[in-house]
């Protein structure tokens, strides 16, 4: 087992900078998830960890040794692929045992430990197959089963899911969590899905742009974004984001006196916009909410529902009914009614200002999953 | 579709291959047909509308003619020694091409110069450059020290087969090497990153992903490669004419059929090449086969 | 389950030094930059040691300098030499004429290959392969033949009848891979709306081509540029000779009088031109070399 450092890592392509400066510690054991839209450079850093990409600049610390210049081969890490990568004319058990073929410790020797991992992925009566006779899922316990042989210190994963369909992914997602638990190394994972990254998750990487967003289990990041984009990237249905004063004239919400009023003393930052969740907002009669707008459509999931109203600065805001649909009508005005813990309130720069109505747990029911959602 | 559909599609296809078809029957089938009737004959360039059947004669001429068999030699030789060193080499510089390395480009453009250069130049240029007195490779080997006077490399008889050699690896290895980095190319790149990572060693790497995953294309280049070199002509024609130590097949008939006028025997003899063309083919095609099912 | 982790020994590649690992990749670096140079030098110096030879004269030429002497002695006298001018223009006349007939062919015939359905389509395709891979020696008592009732003897333009054997089959193959290439759905659009096939493929089909046509004619004029023993066996007199027949066949009074200086700026002249065009359609014409052979 091992502890990942990296400190002020840079990688540029010529003039284009991927990753700028990015600085993480990853304790031994832990299980870390990156994540971010697509070109945030989450997949490069995880390749710059496993030593197929050089860093530009900065360090990579393997449990305090720096790696940086140690070349892929003699890191001691494994990698998951995305398309599996697994070699077309070796059968499932070559695919297997063929890290150990390196090793001399003998044929048995190699051909039980493939076993014991077979088995353990419940790939072991496919041993004799090639690859191309596998489905999507097989192939991957096969690419997982690859990495576990070799008993690694590290397991890499670069979005290992994202070829399978919803139902594999879930299944694979709980198989990957057992093997975290069982075998308790350290994980470094990426994916875009943001279902994988709550569920798997110690702790939560956010890129975007080649920075670090935020780092934080994945409730902090939920309560407690540290901006606007954390705000916006982790939750779904996105938060509804607004300016201060949201909407205007009719309706037009106004951030209660002194809500801030610490923050802005403190940091001289004064709010900009305000942000809050669709699971934490309701729909109430038009003159009994904290703002109103036009309901425009309603879209029925079954056991939720997601409204949309159109405020009066033509913004749209999203609100999650549970259960029981909405009865208000569409194109009519409705009131939307919410807390002022549950308000996100964000500076000229997007960071989140403390405030004093801020609790602890300040979303209601949030750890019922709701915010699992498969793309 | 419907039977009468298909039918309709039928015959627009077979309207659309209809010039073609043509053309071929022409400058293929037709020519080739009468090379083999003439084979059967005692015929003259001069006059070829006077003649008498003499059966197998003309083939049993050939194959009794120790030249033609020197022929053979030369042309086998020539062929698996010139393809084994393109193969290897063209391999060699498919894997440099394929590194991430700075002046890739470049060579993967001068590499295209040699191939575009006509048979007769790349003789030329090289008879040049290896001349005895004036040749740069001589000066240059002298100057070195390697050897003390110039070399006759095309004149001596024990030389020249390597010479013809030489000039064809140096022509037809661009070629292998375009063919060979194709195949490389469609080795997916994490493959390659998953055995790294998993501390695969380079020869390791090498020997047991990639050179299997690349025996397709390096098989068809291959063949693609024999089946040129066993009909070579110009090379050695334009080298060394009718030097007998690198007569290949080919111009043995062509000396026969041309220089001797000899329509029969030399019909027989360019039948003879045919058939081992042919022979070579269903061999390295077999041995492709046999290799592709073994690989399933 | 926790059986892999427990009772076997770790599977940790040693490791060395990061100063050591930096050092290696140096290493490895600064070698194949070596290899690189290396490779590029075989592959140019004899090109360029043609054009440098080409521009020195007299004592000059049999001089080691490696910077040409820049006089344009040679080249002058070979623009005025009438006979060479003539096989230059033939071997244009040759070469243009048999790619706009062979790609016009072959785009026809590609079409029907690589888009309509009918029966025997493999043997076909078997066919043309085969042709392609005839050794010519084995039409050409057949072929001499065919010219002969043609009336084309010692004619350039029996040239062109007699190129069409190697290079219609070339340009189908690589032209139906090419179209085989395309989305299927722009034609099946097309279809639905009522368009014959022959209005598919003229409007639709071939003004996307372009690209692939201009990559499969350059390789088919080639071909032509480089084609030898038909055009030393047909042509008889000198002002019918192509160029690399007219290359092949300067020589000497004696062997010390060998032209080199002429042959070399001849040399040059007949492959710049083509060895420009190559290397502006690089990518394109790798694209047609390796498109028939990779997926064939």
């Amino acid at each position: 087992m091992a502890s990942i450092a990296l400190s002020s890592v840079t990688k540029a392509y010529g003039t284009h900078k991927v990753i700028r400066g990015v600085d993480l510690e990853i304790a031994n054991g832990e299980f870390v998830v990156f994540v971010g839209p697509s070109g945030c450079g989450k997949s490069t850093l995880l390749r710059i960890v496993a030593g197929l990409v050089p860093a530009s600049g900065g360090q990579v610390l393997i449990d305090g040794e720096d790696v940086t210049d140690v070349p892929a081969s003699k890191r001691g890490v494994a990698f998951v692929f995305q398309s599996y990568a697994l070699y077309p004319h070796m059968s499932v058990e070559r695919n297997i045992g063929f890290a150990l073929e390196t090793l001399r410790i003998g044929k048995e020797a190699i051909r039980s430990k493939v076993d014991t991992v077979a088995r353990m992925l419940k790939v072991d009566h496919l041993l004799a197959r090639r690859p191309r006779e596998l489905s999507g899922g097989q192939r991957q316990r096969v690419a997982i089963g690859r990495a576990l042989v070799r008993e690694p210190e590290i397991f890499l994963f670069d979005e290992p899911l994202s070829n399978l369909d919803s139902d594999l992914r879930m299944e694979m997602r709980i198989e990957i969590a057992r093997l975290h638990e069982t075998l308790k190394t350290t994980m470094v994972y990426v994916t875009h899905d943001q279902a994988e990254a709550m569920t798997l998750a110690d702790r939560i990487v956010v890129l975007n742009q080649g920075s670090i967003e935020q780092v934080g289990t994945p409730l902090e990041l939920y309560q407690a974004p540290a901006n606007r984009f954390v705000a916006g990237f982790i939750g779904s249905p996105r938060m509804n984001f607004g300016t201060v004063p949201v909407g205007t004239e009719t309706g037009a919400f106004v951030l209660p006196a002194g809500l801030v009023a610490d923050a802005a003393a403190s940091g001289d930052r004064q709010p900009v916009s305000i942000g809050v969740r669709p699971e934490a907002l309701s729909i109430v009669a038009a003159d009994a909410g904290r703002m109103s707008g036009i309901l425009e459509r309603v879209e029925d999931l079954g056991h939720e529902h997601f409204a949309y109203i159109r405020l009066s600065d033509e913004s749209i805001w999203v609100v999650r009914v549970a259960g029981r649909p909405p009865t208000e009508r569409r194109n009519q005005p409705v009131g939307l009614s919410f807390a002022d813990a549950d308000i996100f309130v964000f500076d000229a720069e997007g960071k989140r200002i403390e405030h004093r109505a801020a609790g602890p747990t300040p979303v209601t029911d949030a750890g019922e999953g709701r915010l699992v959602h498969e793309r | 579709m419907s039977a009468k559909l298909a039918r309709r599609e039928h015959r627009t296809a077979w309207l659309f291959l209809a010039p073609l078809v043509l053309v071929m029957l022409m400058v293929a089938v037709w020519p080739l047909g009468r090379t083999f009737f003439f084979s059967f004959t005692d015929a003259y360039l001069d006059d070829p509308t006077v003649y008498g059947m003499v059966g197998f004669a003309n083939f049993i001429e050939v194959i009794e003619d120790p030249t033609w068999w020197n022929a053979v030699r030369n042309t086998l030789t020539f062929a698996f020694i010139s393809v084994a060193i393109e193969t290897l080499l063209g391999l060699g510089i498919a894997l440099l091409l394929n590194e991430a390395i700075p002046g890739r480009g470049l060579l993967r453009a001068a590499i295209l110069v040699p191939w575009a250069i006509p048979v007769v130049v790349a003789t030329k240029i090289w008879e040049w450059m290896l001349n005895d007195q004036f040749g740069v490779f001589n000066r240059i080997l002298i100057s070195l020290g390697v050897i003390d006077h110039g070399i006759a490399w095309t004149a001596s008889s024990s030389l020249i087969m390597g010479v013809v050699i030489f000039v064809d690896v140096w022509m037809t290895t661009p070629f292998m090497v375009l063919l060979i980095l194709a195949g490389l190319q469609t080795i997916p790149g994490e493959m390659m990153e998953a055995a790294e990572v998993d501390g695969i060693p380079a020869w390791k790497r090498f020997w047991s992903i990639t050179l299997p995953l690349l025996k397709p294309a390096i098989g068809v280049a291959v063949l693609f490669r024999a089946l040129d070199a066993i009909r070579m002509f110009d090379l050695a024609y334009v080298l060394a004419a009718s030097n007998q130590n690198v007569m290949t097949v080919s111009i043995y008939a062509h000396d026969r059929l041309v220089s001797f006028q000899e329509l029969g025997v030399g019909s027989a003899a360019s039948t003879w090449v045919f058939l081992l063309v042919a022979l070579v083919a269903i061999i390295l095609i077999g041995a492709l086969r046999l290799d592709r099912s073994a690989g399933n | 389950m926790s059986t892999a982790t427990a009772a076997s020994t770790p599977v940790r590649a040693k490791r060395r030094s990061s100063a050591y690992y930096r050092l290696q990749r140096r290493l490895r670096r600064a070698m194949l930059g070596v290899l690189i140079l290396l490779v590029l030098a075989y592959t140019l110096f004899p090109y360029y040691w043609a054009i440098v030879s080409s521009t020195k004269q007299g004592a000059e030429l049999y001089t080691t300098v490696f910077l040409p002497a820049l006089n344009f002695t040679y080249y002058r006298q070979l623009f005025n030499n009438s006979v060479f001018m003539g096989s230059l223009v033939n071997s244009v006349f040759v070469a243009t004429a048999t790619t706009m007939l062979s790609l016009s062919l072959g785009i026809i015939t590609a079409y029907a290959l690589g888009r309509m359905e009918f029966p025997h389509k493999r043997l076909m395709l078997m066919a043309i392969l085969m042709i392609s891979i005839f050794p010519q020696i084995a039409v050409l008592s057949g072929m001499f033949e065919l010219i002969n009732t043609l009336g084309l003897y010692n004619r350039p333009s029996a040239l062109v009848v007699t190129y069409l054997l190697s290079t219609v089959p070339f340009t189908t193959w690589i032209l139906t891979t090419f179209i085989r290439e395309f989305p299927r759905e722009l034609e099946e659009a097309a279809l639905i709306d009522g368009c014959s096939h022959f209005r598919i493929l003229t409007r639709i089909l071939l003004p996307l081509m372009g690209p692939s046509l201009a990559s499969t004619g350059i390789l088919a004029f080639i071909l032509c540029w480089h084609e030898f023993l038909f055009a030393l066996t047909f042509m008889l007199t000198d002002e019918n000779k192509t160029v690399p027949v007219a290359i092949g066949l300067i020589g000497g009074t004696t062997r010390y009088e060998y032209p080199f200086g002429q042959i070399m700026a001849a040399s040059v002249t007949v492959t710049l031109p083509l060895i420009i065009v190559v290397l502006i359609f690089q990518r394109r014409i790798v694209a047609g070399l390796t498109a028939g052979a990779v997926k064939g």
